[in-house]
């Protein structure tokens, strides 16, 4: 668009819009600024500073749960235990609260009147009461309630079953693993040919040239022959075991130990997440219109290649979405772990504060590790969905 | 005999076919029936044999005051209960009054719900210290599902224009303004609540002067204002998307300037689609005021873990709590039931 200077000189400065514009933004931007200047200034007064160099001190207290921790270790060093145990409890329950949500999307949505019944009841119950309240009944009224480690319910496996947590046979690396591994790393590769050739073929004559069963035997056969060919096991079964220790005390030795805090946090997150996940997965289900299974079966479909040619990956674009929205609030809501004592990264924090008086600092780091989850989340569960959107044409 | 005439095989129809059709065909489904049958029985007699014999109610039945208005002195209850009844009265008279659309008693209704905030506030805290009628009780001892309504009510009406302020924040043409409300409201919703209360307990007396001195129940409604909010601007925002661009047109075309046309023609037509997702929202932070125990304040589940610590009823976790859950439970279902009718009756999203 061209303007003339006699236009441009008609209107004066305080009526040009383009002109009101940037004064409204250097207004705003210049309050925004000088409310965090006189908040800054606020904090000034009170003698405080800003420095990151106490994560170098001695943090001088002990955390129960994680990677090993000595009170002689650095503040950053126990930031860093906080960090990694929210990433495991929120990793474990990403994955089984996406089992659990999809078994009970399904279940609400079977033919069996009891089963949708029971799915509907579990859904009504969990996302109409607070989680928090949920944690602090299973951790107080369930967990803590079980018997003593002296007298622990033994599920077969052994796995222990205490108010100490769980205690559950766990396989370990054994000397043979290395030679085991290149087994492994050729089933993954031959399991990756195989998907690119059925591709190829797929794209040049409109059908997979080998059967998908191929791709699943190459990566359990070459895997499973390994294990015979290798001499010794490359894995073996650390199995638990109570032992009467001198003095009456009882003691579990082996295996792997999940705390009763880290137990109830994870069920409690598991529960509640998998409830809000299985909406989810409902709805999906039902976006896919009825027309496209019963145009299926009128052309021959098998009832799981309906499932896995039309539905899924029609119900998987509504799905993704809200999915992933569920995955963050699974992480964010580990954050309730300080209420029944489980370390992860908000808990250990506070205690980081609670010793150092380092509010603002510790709080940055704090919502700084939960941006990074929640992006990191997000970015991998984005790169996901595009590749269900270009399913779509 | 015509064909329509057969009469249906008898499997088919009653209570036998109902049970055949749904249960128990194909036979996998027989197993399946069985096997959830099993579960709920086994479910059902644990909870009702500890419910019925081996849980002791007393603890709730005694402390039932206590869960309700937790500290907050016996001898002034009148005027929790005072409350309570003007928000019912005033209910019951919207209800009464639902259909009379356009009609002034509908205005005079709302300015009394508008007006019932300040009077309800004022009954609660009462006064001066030494006040004869209605002595000051400090915001401080609050406690209990008095404390959980006053924070999520609160927290929700308070969040609104700051939300509606932020979603057009957002829309905005103005580059700096919709790139500071959109920082705004994405790091709000990529941390959790509990970080947010962490900084208005801790760090903002902090970034305060000295003088201004907030007591830790207004600390916490600062927090669950400012998280609720972020939440309010993305429920908003989706309302405004959802307001066709004729109507901005038609706007324009009839001369109204942009605040004019915000205030008179988008706003209305985007906040009615949005009330559904606003009382979900409200459910949503009902259940998440609870974080406020971790901060000390004593809400109904805080006050669930102080009788839990009661000398005599030590150890009586699963009583208590289950009690909590159920009102937790009783308030969110009936709320989340309200917004799926007025989702219905409003018909949003069938357009």
């Amino acid at each position: 668009m061209k303007r003339t200077g006699s236009q441009t000189s008609r209107v004066p400065f305080w009526r040009d819009i383009r002109v009101l514009r940037w004064v409204a933004q250097f207004v705003f931007l210049m309050a925004v600024i000088a409310l965090i200047l006189w908040a800054i200034s606020n904090y000034r007064q009170r003698g405080m500073i800003f420095s990151y160099s106490f994560l170098d001190k001695e943090a001088s207290f002990d955390l129960a749960e994680g990677i090993e921790f000595e009170p002689t270790d650095s503040y950053a060093r126990a930031f860093l235990v906080g960090v990694l145990n929210t990433i495991r409890v929120a990793v474990v329950g990403i994955i089984f609260a996406t089992l659990l949500g999809l078994f009970t999307g399904i279940s609400r949505l079977s033919g069996n009147w009891l089963l949708s019944k029971i799915a509907t009841v579990y859904i009504e119950i969990i996302r109409n009461t607070p989680l928090l309240v949920q944690l602090f009944f299973l951790y107080f009224a369930v967990i803590l309630k079980l018997p003593k480690l002296s007298t622990a319910v033994i599920l077969p496996g052994p796995a222990y079953l205490s108010n100490r947590g769980i205690v559950a046979p766990w396989p370990r690396l054994a000397e043979a693993f290395r030679l085991w591994w290149p087994f492994l790393l050729l089933a993954l590769g031959a399991a990756i040919v195989l998907i690119v050739i059925r591709r190829r073929s797929q794209a040049r004559l409109g059908r997979p040239g080998i059967r998908a069963v191929w791709v699943f035997a190459a990566f359990v056969l070459i895997p499973l022959a390994g294990w015979f060919i290798v001499p010794g096991r490359p894995l073996w079964l650390d199995i638990p075991e109570l032992i009467q220790k001198s003095g009456g005390v009882i003691k579990v030795e082996g295996g792997i130990t999940l705390s009763s805090e880290f137990t109830a946090l994870l069920l409690g997150l598991v529960i509640y997440t998998g409830a809000y996940i299985a909406e989810v997965v409902r709805a999906g289900l039902q976006s896919v219109a009825k027309g496209q299974t019963e145009a299926a079966r009128a052309q021959g479909f098998t009832n799981g290649q309906i499932i896995r040619l039309i539905v899924l990956p029609q119900a998987l674009r509504v799905i993704i979405p809200p999915l992933i929205s569920q995955y963050l609030n699974l992480t964010k809501n580990s954050s309730l772990a300080i209420a029944i004592g489980f370390l992860d990264l908000y808990a250990v924090s506070q205690t980081m504060l609670n010793q150092s008086g380092r509010v603002v600092e510790v709080f940055f780091m704090i919502m700084g590790s939960y941006l990074a989850i929640s992006l990191t989340i997000s970015l991998i569960m984005n790169i996901v969905n595009k590749r269900m959107q270009i399913v779509e044409r | 005999m015509e064909p329509s005439d057969i009469p249906p095989p008898r499997v088919e129809v009653g209570v036998l076919g109902w049970l055949k059709k749904n249960l128990f065909s194909p036979w996998y489904n027989a197993l399946l029936t069985i096997a959830s049958l099993a579960f709920v029985v086994f479910v059902v007699r644990v909870v009702l044999r500890w419910a019925l014999f081996s849980a002791r109610w007393e603890v709730v039945t005694i402390n039932i005051k206590v869960f309700m208005i937790g500290r907050y002195p016996a001898s002034e209850a009148w005027r929790v209960i005072a409350s309570l009844g003007i928000v019912l009265v005033l209910a019951a008279l919207t209800w009464f009054f639902r259909k009379a659309k356009g009609r002034p008693i509908r205005r005079w209704l709302v300015l009394a719900w508008i007006a019932s905030f300040p009077v309800i506030g004022i009954l609660l805290r009462g006064f001066g210290e030494d006040n004869p009628f209605m002595p000051r009780v400090s915001a401080e001892v609050w406690s209990g599902l008095l404390l959980t309504l006053v924070l999520a009510i609160v927290g929700i009406v308070a969040s609104f224009p700051i939300g509606v302020l932020m979603a057009l924040g957002r829309r905005s043409r103005l580059p700096v303004i919709r790139v500071l409300c959109t920082i705004y409201i994405e790091t709000i919703r990529g941390v959790p609540l509990i970080s947010v209360l962490f900084m208005s307990q801790l760090m903002l007396p902090l970034f305060l002067p000295p003088q201004i001195r907030l007591a830790t129940v207004m600390r916490a409604l600062v927090g669950i204002t400012l998280f609720s909010s972020a939440y309010t601007a993305e429920n908003v925002r989706g309302g405004l998307a959802a307001v066709p661009r004729g109507q901005y047109e038609a706007a324009q075309a009839v001369g109204l300037n942009k605040a004019l046309m915000m205030i008179l023609i988008v706003l209305p037509q985007a906040l009615r689609n949005v009330i559904p997702a606003i009382v979900g929202q409200f459910t949503a932070l009902f259940k998440d005021t609870t974080l406020v125990v971790i901060v000390g304040l004593l809400e109904l589940l805080g006050i669930g873990k102080a009788v839990t610590g009661q000398k005599q009823f030590i150890g009586l976790h699963q009583e208590v709590y289950f009690f909590v859950a159920v009102l937790f439970f009783i308030c969110c279902y009936l709320m989340s039931y309200g917004s799926r009718r007025l989702e219905k009756k409003l018909g949003v999203g069938e357009r």
